[in-house]
């Protein structure tokens, strides 16, 4: 433990004074968003009020799937304190469809998805009616008081049942949404040549992404234009969603996301209640506000995962893999929403991981159930892939007798070989994964717990220790806008920035990224710091609102630094250039022979200079500027990646396995990670932990459980489980620097990372730890049952019933 | 009148300054702070006790504010994260949050911050193992607690140097 301790960065040891050069960039700042969030001066959208305010509060299907025969609402609108009450047919001209923009395929089925149920229901939670009160508490009172008959149709829970002929039916259509295929190289020839092929099926269970803010809505009119206030990842591409689901005009509406208290993509949704909240108020002409509760959230916020994963990798004797095959089964849950089918393809790319390989066979089907739909959850696609290539890699090294780490090395691009188009398709640009694991196996010691391992198997110890691996990589900087053009995605991925220089030298920066708890205020006034040389102080940065960052597209998908800190830099770049032509006039240069370093532009060779500030102020006055130079120094930029970014590293786990129990117990965990340069260590670091700690959840902890009929059983923080601090362990991070050569950052995404990484690296420990026992898998979450039961169906491999008992 | 419509008169001081306001009897102290009397610093992460963002101290002690009826304050004093220090100050805790990163989105925050005051003040110089235990019944979902670990021994070592003890900062191994 100390000795993991003495190696890890400890974020209160990194000093803020620890400058190179008087640069910020690469500098931990303490950020600049804490004073206001540890003292309670936040805006959230809970804490609006306003006058004439109403609450909406909604009446959600018991079941699963059912035909709504009639709706009465009639007592409920006498309940006190009730200023109206809606069902679906009340809206059903108006309320439109809730988008979808990812229509995967030339025939997928995009099933009309009204905001509030009008005839049928499809998943338990699924809005019905709603109640608008003057108060929180009496709209969710008289919700009692509507009456609801439901026909009941048949819920269907699984995929397998779902694409069974004869089953219940989700849709018209049928539950098939579509088949996506990817292939390169001859599989056929890989897989024929091949000596050793190994075949798994790993099942992805479905997670609730439980940002810790509910998911809240104030909407409100001034009789002309609009406002709505969401706890949203995305207000701008809301408010284009929004304008075509209500069509209430762009440029009437603005949306606000003030405060938001987390996402990983939960947030990055277009949903029900903000269209709702839209129409109540476009209805009845006054401001509403909609908060869920942890309860309703779990039922009706977009799950992550939920897939089927059929994989095969076949290699040579030596270990060099030759090819792999995945056959995927993505649960949609009951409609697509906004990038829903386009999540299992975010990894179709990353299943050859890091590896090379001759060939490379990939198909996708999306199918409907009877549950809450899936939509993005930190990594969306890519942790998935991960999980299964990391396993898979783990479990050729088993079949071959070969440590995983060697056969590793036999299989990844070098680095030397940067930059690498896999047989994906996709162009690394750069990585060094030597670098990161010798980091990763110095830090963690692997030697001499591989030698505690033999140790405890010889003894026959009843606690086992286990050693994963997972060296990952993963695509992220959403994205290419022409990619995803090629993909059928509705929209690019380019990011945009103003940068304003005001009169007294002071900088306003406009981002369409829009943060929640990335600490984009702090770091992107670092980069422009450095950019103009300004003083940190002295920048400030805007976002969130469309009637200040009118143009963007938000933030996931590891995209807001890799993207939008692009476009920041490049909008600094314009700005220096107009300075500079400022500057030249007023000392009587040529604008070739100004130099510009640390916010001073100085005639070359002489002690002739003017600050940026200084320029600022006399661009300002604007009585002596250039011929035709128009008077101002601010400028936009909009930056469209060419690549992706791929983050890289190498994750080691250490977990001791009671194999009387099944109880687990992460030992050591070492993260090294490359995300290129970085521009804040500590929130690079906090965005590791907090990334690892997801994957891990995925590992040990977390499941959304369904009945047969549908009912999500986990409805509540304490039947979801949640890690605390005293189910995690400390983790010991350290990173390689190798910059990525597709944006002059040099920067590559960080948010997701920890999370693809981890859950291989924990299951990876887990199983190996019981190899010796004929265990080859655990499904996740590895609870001490799950464990317990993989033991003694190995034990017992006559068995095939499943049971111990 | 029914029992959701009569309204109990409640009088306490937050902040240390008494406040008061007539509610229903079913009014959750933590609606009572948001939204009655506008301390909106409190947040409710999970309105089942679990979460642990909604704690506050109850006459120095934390307790989940979305576990307590309002009523049953009546007479008491309650500190939020908006009382933690005085105006324009930041209190040991919440500047150890701050150079720890100990919060990422921050909406969890009050109620570690109000958690780990209260500890703090019992166990000025807590061991590892006390301070993982005594954030442990709080959640947060960014930040992989180990930082938040970190800010509550550095509150501690904080707390000792503006208290004046050195005696006690001996909180880190």
């Amino acid at each position: 433990m100390t000795e993991q301790l003495d190696a890890g960065v400890a974020a209160w040891q990194i000093k803020e004074s620890d400058v190179l050069d008087g640069r910020e960039v690469g500098r931990a700042r303490r950020r600049k968003e804490d004073a206001r969030l540890v003292t309670g001066r936040t805006q959230w959208t809970d804490n609006i009020q306003l006058p004439g305010m109403l609450h909406v509060a909604f009446l959600r299907s018991p079941m699963a799937h059912a035909r709504i025969t009639r709706v009465d609402t009639s007592v409920a609108r006498t309940q006190p304190g009730v200023v109206a009450v809606f069902s679906g047919a009340d809206f059903a001209a108006e309320q439109g469809s809730l988008p979808c923009v990812w229509p995967v395929s030339e025939d997928i089925v995009i099933p009309d998805h009204p905001p509030m149920a009008v005839t049928e229901v499809r998943y338990v939670g699924e809005a019905v009616a709603c109640v608008v009160a003057t108060d929180r508490y009496k709209a969710a009172d008289a919700l009692d008081a509507i009456e609801v008959d439901y026909e009941p149709l048949d819920a269907v829970t699984d995929m397998t049942s779902a694409l069974d002929e004869g089953g219940p039916k989700v849709h018209e259509a049928g539950n098939k949404a579509f088949t996506w295929t990817f292939a390169q190289g001859d599989i056929e020839a890989a897989f024929r040549d091949a000596a050793v092929r190994v075949e798994r099926t790993f099942v992805q269970q479905r997670l609730i992404p439980s940002a810790m803010e509910p998911r809240a809505v104030v909407a409100q009119t001034d009789g002309d234009a609009f406002t709505l206030h969401s706890s949203t990842q995305i207000p701008h591409i809301l408010r284009v969603m929004l304008a075509l689901t209500t069509g209430i005009p762009e440029h009437k509406l603005r949306v606000v996301a003030p405060d938001v208290g987390g996402g990983f993509g939960s947030k990055l949704q277009v949903t029900a209640e903000e269209v709702l909240c839209l129409l109540i108020t476009r209805r009845l002409g006054r401001p509403v506000k909609w908060t869920e509760s942890r309860s309703e959230g779990n039922l009706t916020v977009h799950h992550g995962r939920d897939q089927l994963q059929r994989i095969s990798v076949a290699a040579d004797a030596d270990g060099r893999i030759r090819g792999v095959k995945v056959d995927l089964l993505a649960d949609m849950g009951a409609y697509l929403m906004l990038v829903t089918p386009g999540v299992p393809l975010l990894g179709a790319f990353m299943y050859s991981g890091v590896y090379k390989m001759d060939a490379y066979d990939f198909t996708c089907t999306g199918v409907f159930t009877t549950k809450v739909p899936t939509d993005a959850y930190r990594g969306a696609g890519r942790p998935e892939a991960t999980f299964a290539i990391e396993r898979m890699v783990d479990e050729l090294a088993a079949e071959l007798g070969m440590d995983p780490i060697e056969l590793r090395r036999r299989n990844w691009i070098r680095h030397g070989e940067f930059p690498y188009t896999t047989v994906c398709g996709l162009t690394y640009d750069s990585g060094n994964y030597e670098a990161a694991t010798d980091r990763a196996l110095a830090l963690f010691g692997y030697d001499r717990l591989r030698a505690e391992q033999a140790d405890r198997r010889a003894r026959e110890d009843p606690v086992q220790l286990g050693i994963g691996v997972s060296t990952y990589t993963e695509m992220c900087g959403l994205a290419p806008s022409r990619v995803l053009g090629s993909l059928s995605y509705g929209a690019g991925g380019w990011e945009h920035a103003s940068v304003r220089v005001l009169p007294t030298g002071k900088v306003e920066v406009v981002t369409g990224t829009s943060p929640h708890g990335q600490g984009h205020e702090t770091a992107w006034s670092q980069i422009v710091a450095d950019a103009l040389g300004v003083p940190f102080e002295d920048v400030a940065v805007l976002h969130g609102d469309t009637s200040s960052s009118y143009k963007g597209m938000d933030t996931y998908g590891s995209r807001s630094l890799v993207v939008g800190g692009v476009a920041v830099v490049q909008a600094c770049e314009k700005v220096k250039e107009k300075a500079r032509q400022v500057a030249a006039h007023l000392m009587e240069a040529s604008p070739d022979d100004i130099e510009f370093s640390r916010g001073e532009f100085r005639v070359r060779g002489t002690g002739t200079s003017r600050t940026i500030q200084e320029i600022a102020l006399a661009t300002f006055a604007a009585h002596d500027l250039p011929d035709g130079f128009e008077p101002r120094l601010d400028a936009d930029a909009t930056f469209d990646p060419d690549n992706f970014s791929f983050p890289h590293g190498t994750h080691l786990c250490a977990v001791e396995v009671d194999t009387e129990t099944g109880a687990t117990r992460i030992r050591s965990y070492v993260a090294v990670d490359d995300v290129g340069n970085v521009v804040n260590p500590l929130i690079v670091e906090g965005q590791v932990h907090g990334g690892i700690a997801q994957g891990i959840a995925q590992a040990l902890f977390e499941e959304a459980v369904h009945d047969a009929d549908g009912n999500l059983l986990t409805t509540t923080m304490a039947d979801y489980l949640l890690p605390s601090a005293a189910d995690l362990p400390a983790y010991t991070t350290d990173r390689t620097e190798t910059p990525a050569t597709t944006n002059p950052l040099g920067v590559k995404g960080v948010g997701e990372a920890g999370t693809i990484a981890s859950t291989p690296a924990v299951v990876n420990a887990v199983v190996d730890a019981l190899r010796p026992y004929g265990v080859r898998d655990v499904p996740m979450p590895c609870t001490p049952e799950r464990v317990w039961r993989a033991l003694g169906q190995a034990r017992t491999p006559q068995r095939t019933d499943g049971g111990l008992s | 009148m029914s029992e959701e419509t009569t309204r109990y008169l409640v009088t306490l001081v937050v902040n240390g300054v008494v406040r008061e306001a007539a509610v229903p009897a079913r009014r959750l102290l933590s609606d009572f702070l948001r939204h009655d009397l506008g301390l909106t610093g409190t947040h409710v992460g999970c309105e089942h006790g679990v979460c642990g963002a909604c704690t506050v101290l109850l006459d120095g002690e934390p307790v989940r504010s979305c576990l307590t009826f309002a009523v049953t304050v009546d007479g008491h004093e309650v500190t939020t994260v908006e009382g933690l220090a005085g105006d324009n100050e930041l209190s040991p805790v919440q500047r150890a949050f701050t150079e720890c990163h100990g919060l990422q989105c921050g909406f969890c925050t009050p109620g570690f911050l109000c958690a780990v005051t209260a500890f703090l003040r019992d166990n000025p110089a807590p061991t590892e193992e006390e301070a993982l235990e005594a954030v442990s019944g709080n959640l947060c979902r960014c930040t992989g607690y180990q930082n938040i670990i970190k800010a509550v021994h550095r509150a501690a070592e904080i707390q000792a140097e503006t208290q004046g003890r050195p005696e006690d900062r001996g909180g880190r191994a």
